[in-house]
């Protein structure tokens, strides 16, 4: 996969979706393209995050650790974007990231990231807005739940 | 050192003195009779007066007389300038003896010179001493005696011919010399004094910059550029003015001799003329005798700038021996005395009413009184102030006290020589130093005392090492042989070779250095020629490894070196070579412009291809950074053209847009072509070296190979799966290949398998060995702080000591690793005693018994355990405050 098929998937990521394409090729330019292998670890449940990683092709598990062992909670696919609160504060990993069907992905680190945000503060405001509509819809979700009760 | 010049040139070069005054004193017959024979040339051959009848028994005419008397001046001329010649050589060689050994004896000062006495004076000022100062010197002890002993005779020659011809003219020749002699030195005093300030002044800015170099962190973190240049403008200032002053009083003098030589020829041709028209004196006698005044002059200026050097020697010289000269300089024989061989320090330590004063005479420590048995560990802790690094240092005899007395193992250690302290006791301060050179030497260090085995008789050119004895015998300088083998293996308790090796491996373990060394040993080389196993174990891994990748799956992590696939992970100059550079023709930065690449490349018919690829980087690197400012972190990181050169590749892309490639000028076209060398496919992944470009590389490849000049032959180490390439590092040449990016963990992943193939080979402990060859830098600084202090306690522990002193030695070091060092100095100390002052009271838990010291006493001592819960008791204090 060259670059511009990587600015490509990137554009149709809603966190990046408004973003200048030409900043798209930069972010995609400074990161890294990973390729994994079945079962490997992206990263463990308590590390500290230092990298957002944006899924090209493939997929993930994520699991969740309990007293029972690990539990797949959800399934990542093409498009989608893990760890990417990790880069914006200081948590540690909520949940490890297991690779699987061939993954790929672009791993955004943070410093990259910060590097890019601060110089076209413009991309900040997209995320930001992208963020935000995240928050509302979580909102609207535990409305939702909290009157269903 | 010989309190005066005069005494250390007759001291060291009586003889040769001696010589020189001999030689000098023959020459001046030859000299006498080349002045007298012009006038015989003169008034009998020219004149044709009083012409012998024969010679020697030989009848002779007017003109064949003439030919044999000039032929006789000739042949004196050729002696006097034969006596000069030898006299020159024989001095000049004697000047750079005692030069030689004037330098030597300062340096061998300085290494006696008592600790407290390197606060007081600076690095710069000590060097410009030993170096600069002392190098007029060296001319001058040449001429000291000799100089003023030959012109000196000189002069009298030509008076005493003078006289000979006519006192009334000698006479006029010295009438203005009291004159000069009474009013030269008077001048000259005023200069010495100026000499003197001078000396002092170039010390203080030679002090200044060393202070500048040392400090040179600090200069720049606190923005002082300024106030140094000002502080060194202020000293030049200085030197200026005194330099100038000396200038115009020198050249004054230089005015009054120059007008007074010029101005006795006044009385020559008043009086001389005079004497001739008279006809009291003949005119050969008067031509011989201005000729001979002319030869006057020379002498006497001579003598007189002699007068001068020797002020000038005789300042250089004091100011130099009274700085050399410090109070509680360790004896030359303390320094110098062997050992008996089974000496032996091992036995309790006491010291009894010890004490030291600072610099103002204040006691640092009182009355101090500590036995430390045999076997015992203590730990010296206390506040920063209060005096246990001053204890230990004292224990390792680095400062000798002012009062009181310390012995270990019934001897007094004030008294035995170094030979014993810097050998059976073993000391590290909280920053060892590292010498210029490479590790495995600076462990060796610690036991290398004298030379223990000589070089073989046979060893190299005997004669050149035998000359160069001889010469430093002649100037007192050391006689120990820099080629001989210096470690003293008994120490070590080891033989030389493997079980050496064996050794400095478990003492790189000891002190936690071991992983750091072998991480060194992968990125160092070996040379293939002398060390024919180790490189065919090498290529064995090399091997082995591509096995095991395979045998778990992580094949693709490495792309190996293939001649004929193109390896995606390398740079396309990788590709191209096929191997690695060697020296600076076809390294990264230079292949674009390199000749035969060129050719190669218009051979195989890519520099189109080439020109192509090059604009299109430009392009997508003008598209990515255009907008970043020019100091972005990412120029550095990512770029393929610098932020400078940015620009210039805006206008060159948009150039080639108006005018298609074909349209450019070649300079521009060169442009674009340096830039697809840097380019890694499976890393930029801008898709522009596709599968046509890659089969073309790979034909170039081959033309490359082929075509290679001879005398670029050496300028690249091809890659061949089955040689080891002495260009590549160790781990590169093990790995053979590109490790794959875009493989998740790749490096890391391959580095696992990498050292587990290097354990099961067995080729730790070489690799450990060639990570002993690293270079590590002027005072270790390609090493870091705490591997510097690593270095030091391997070299202290290397040759087991007897008694084991440590003033914070393990602070340096990260608090990992400082637990596993203490702990396993322990078990490699076990049985000795040891004194270890540290930075951390906690610290002293581990240790038989604790001694808290505190304003230069003793205050509490017991084991740790007891005295941590002492109510106010002094370590429970220091505790608190952690």
């Amino acid at each position: 996969m060259s670059l511009q098929e990587e600015v490509e998937l990137l554009r149709h990521i809603p966190l990046f979706s408004k973003i200048d394409p030409s900043k798209l090729k930069l972010l995609a330019f400074t990161s890294e393209r990973l390729a994994y292998q079945d079962d490997q670890i992206l990263f463990n449940q308590g590390d500290s995050g230092d990298a957002a990683y944006i899924i090209m092709s493939g997929g993930a598990a994520i699991l969740i650790e309990t007293d029972t062992g690990p539990i797949e909670v959800a399934r990542l696919k093409k498009g989608d974007v893990v760890g990417e609160i990790a880069i914006l504060c200081d948590v540690p990993r909520t949940a490890t990231v297991q690779a699987k069907d061939s993954l790929t992905t672009l791993k955004v680190t943070k410093d990259t990231f910060f590097r890019l945000v601060t110089e076209f503060p413009q991309i900040a405001v997209e995320i930001m807005r992208e963020l935000a509509a995240r928050l509302e819809q979580t909102n609207v979700q535990l409305r939702a739940a909290h009157s269903s009760k | 050192m010989e309190t005066s010049l005069f005494r250390f040139i007759w001291r060291y070069s009586k003889r040769d003195q001696i010589i020189l005054l001999i030689i000098t004193g023959l020459s001046f017959p030859f000299l006498y009779y080349s002045l007298d024979l012009p006038k015989t040339i003169i008034n009998k051959a020219i004149g044709g007066k009083n012409l012998p009848e024969e010679l020697f028994g030989y009848p002779v005419d007017q003109v064949s007389y003439l030919m044999l008397l000039s032929g006789g001046f000739l042949a004196l001329v050729c002696i006097n300038g034969g006596f000069k010649y030898y006299v020159n050589v024989f001095r000049g060689q004697l000047g750079e003896r005692m030069l030689r050994r004037l330098r030597f004896d300062l340096y061998a000062k300085i290494l006696r010179f008592p600790l407290p006495h390197f606060r007081r004076v600076s690095q710069g000022e000590v060097i410009q001493m030993v170096t600069g100062e002392v190098e007029p010197l060296g001319g001058f002890v040449g001429d000291s005696i000799a100089l003023p002993a030959f012109q000196g005779g000189t002069l009298l020659t030509i008076l005493v011919f003078m006289f000979i011809q006519d006192w009334v003219l000698g006479l006029a020749a010295i009438a203005l010399y009291p004159i000069q002699g009474y009013m030269i030195p008077k001048l000259q005093w005023h200069v010495n004094q100026l000499g003197k300030a001078r000396v002092r002044n170039v010390r203080r800015l030679s002090e200044k910059i060393g202070e500048s170099i040392s400090g040179i962190q600090d200069v720049h973190a606190n923005d002082g550029a300024r106030w140094a240049m000002a502080g060194v403008t202020d000293r030049l200032g200085t030197i200026y003015d005194i330099r100038f002053e000396i200038y115009r009083r020198k050249f004054f003098i230089k005015f009054l001799n120059n007008f007074i030589a010029q101005l006795t020829p006044f009385f020559f041709y008043s009086i001389g003329g005079y004497l001739v028209i008279k006809g009291d004196l003949t005119f050969g006698a008067l031509v011989a005798v201005l000729a001979a005044y002319k030869d006057l002059s020379a002498p006497w200026k001579e003598l007189l700038t002699y007068y001068q050097r020797l002020a000038d020697a005789k300042i250089k010289y004091d100011q130099v021996v009274e700085q050399f000269d410090p109070s509680g300089t360790l004896p030359e024989d303390m320094q110098h005395a062997e050992l008996e061989r089974d000496f032996r320090l091992a036995g309790p330590i006491s010291t009894a009413n010890l004490s030291l004063l600072d610099d103002e005479g204040q006691p640092i420590i009182e009355n101090l009184s500590l036995t430390v048995e045999a076997k015992e560990r203590v730990a010296v802790v206390g506040p920063g102030a209060g005096g246990k690094d001053l204890l230990v240092m004292l224990l390792a005899r680095l400062l000798m006290p002012d009062g009181g007395q310390i012995t270990i193992a019934g001897k007094e250690i004030a008294s035995l020589p170094e030979a014993a302290t810097g050998r059976r006791i073993g000391y590290v301060g909280p920053s060892a130093y590292v010498f210029n050179s490479t590790l495995r030497e600076n462990i060796l260090l610690g036991a290398m005392h004298r030379p223990v085995v000589p070089v073989p008789d046979d060893f190299g050119d005997v004669a050149e090492r035998n000359k160069n004895l001889e010469n430093a015998r002649l100037s007192g300088n050391a006689l120990d042989d820099l080629a001989a083998d210096w470690v003293d293996y008994e120490a070590i308790g080891v033989e030389q070779g493997p079980a050496l090796n064996q050794r400095l491996s478990e003492l790189l373990e000891t002190v936690d250095l071991a992983d750091d060394t072998y991480a060194l040993g992968l990125r160092g080389t070996i040379d293939p020629e002398t060390r024919p196993e180790v490189a065919e174990r090498i290529l064995m891994a090399r091997r082995t490894l591509r096995d095991r990748l395979a045998e778990l799956g992580m094949a693709g992590l490495v792309e190996s070196f293939d001649e004929a696939h193109y390896n995606t992970n390398a740079t396309v100059a990788e590709n191209l070579l096929f191997g690695t550079p060697v020296g600076t023709n076809f390294a990264l930065e230079n292949i674009a412009e390199n000749v035969y690449v060129r050719q190669v490349l218009d051979k195989t018919g890519l520099t189109e291809d080439f020109i192509r690829i090059g604009r299109d980087v430009a392009s997508t690197m003008v598209e990515l950074f255009v907008d970043l400012p020019p100091d972005h972190e990412f120029f550095t990181q990512y770029s393929f053209i610098s932020s400078e050169d940015l620009p210039e590749f805006q206008i060159l892309v948009g150039r080639a847009e108006r005018l298609g490639l074909a349209g450019m000028a070649a300079e521009d076209r060169d442009r674009f072509l340096s830039l697809p060398f840097k380019l890694i496919p499976a890393r930029h992944r801008l898709g522009l070296i596709d599968d046509d470009a890659r089969a073309r590389i790979l034909e170039a490849r081959k033309v490359f190979a082929t075509d290679l000049p001879e005398d670029l032959l050496g300028s690249v180490e091809f890659f061949s799966a089955d040689r080891y390439n002495a260009a590549a590092s160790l781990q590169d040449n093990i790995l053979f290949g590109k490790v794959a990016y875009g493989q998740a963990d790749a490096g890391a992943r391959v580095g696992e398998a990498l050292a587990e193939v290097i354990e099961a080979e067995d080729l730790r402990g070489v690799v450990i060995e060639i990570g002993l060859e690293f270079e590590v830098g002027i005072g270790g600084s390609r090493l870091s702080t705490g591997q510097r202090q690593k270095v030091g306690l391997a070299r202290t522990l290397l040759r087991r000591p007897d008694v084991l002193i440590f003033n914070e030695a393990t602070a340096a070091l990260d608090s990992g690793s400082q637990a596993k060092v203490m702990a396993n100095i322990f078990k490699e100390a076990e049985g000795r005693a040891m004194v270890w002052a540290l930075q951390r009271a906690s610290l002293g838990e581990r240790f038989d018994r604790v001694v808290v010291v505190r304003g230069g006493r003793i205050v509490e001592t017991g084991a740790f355990a007891e005295l941590r819960d002492v109510e106010s008791g002094a370590l429970k204090l220091l505790l608190g405050e952690e």
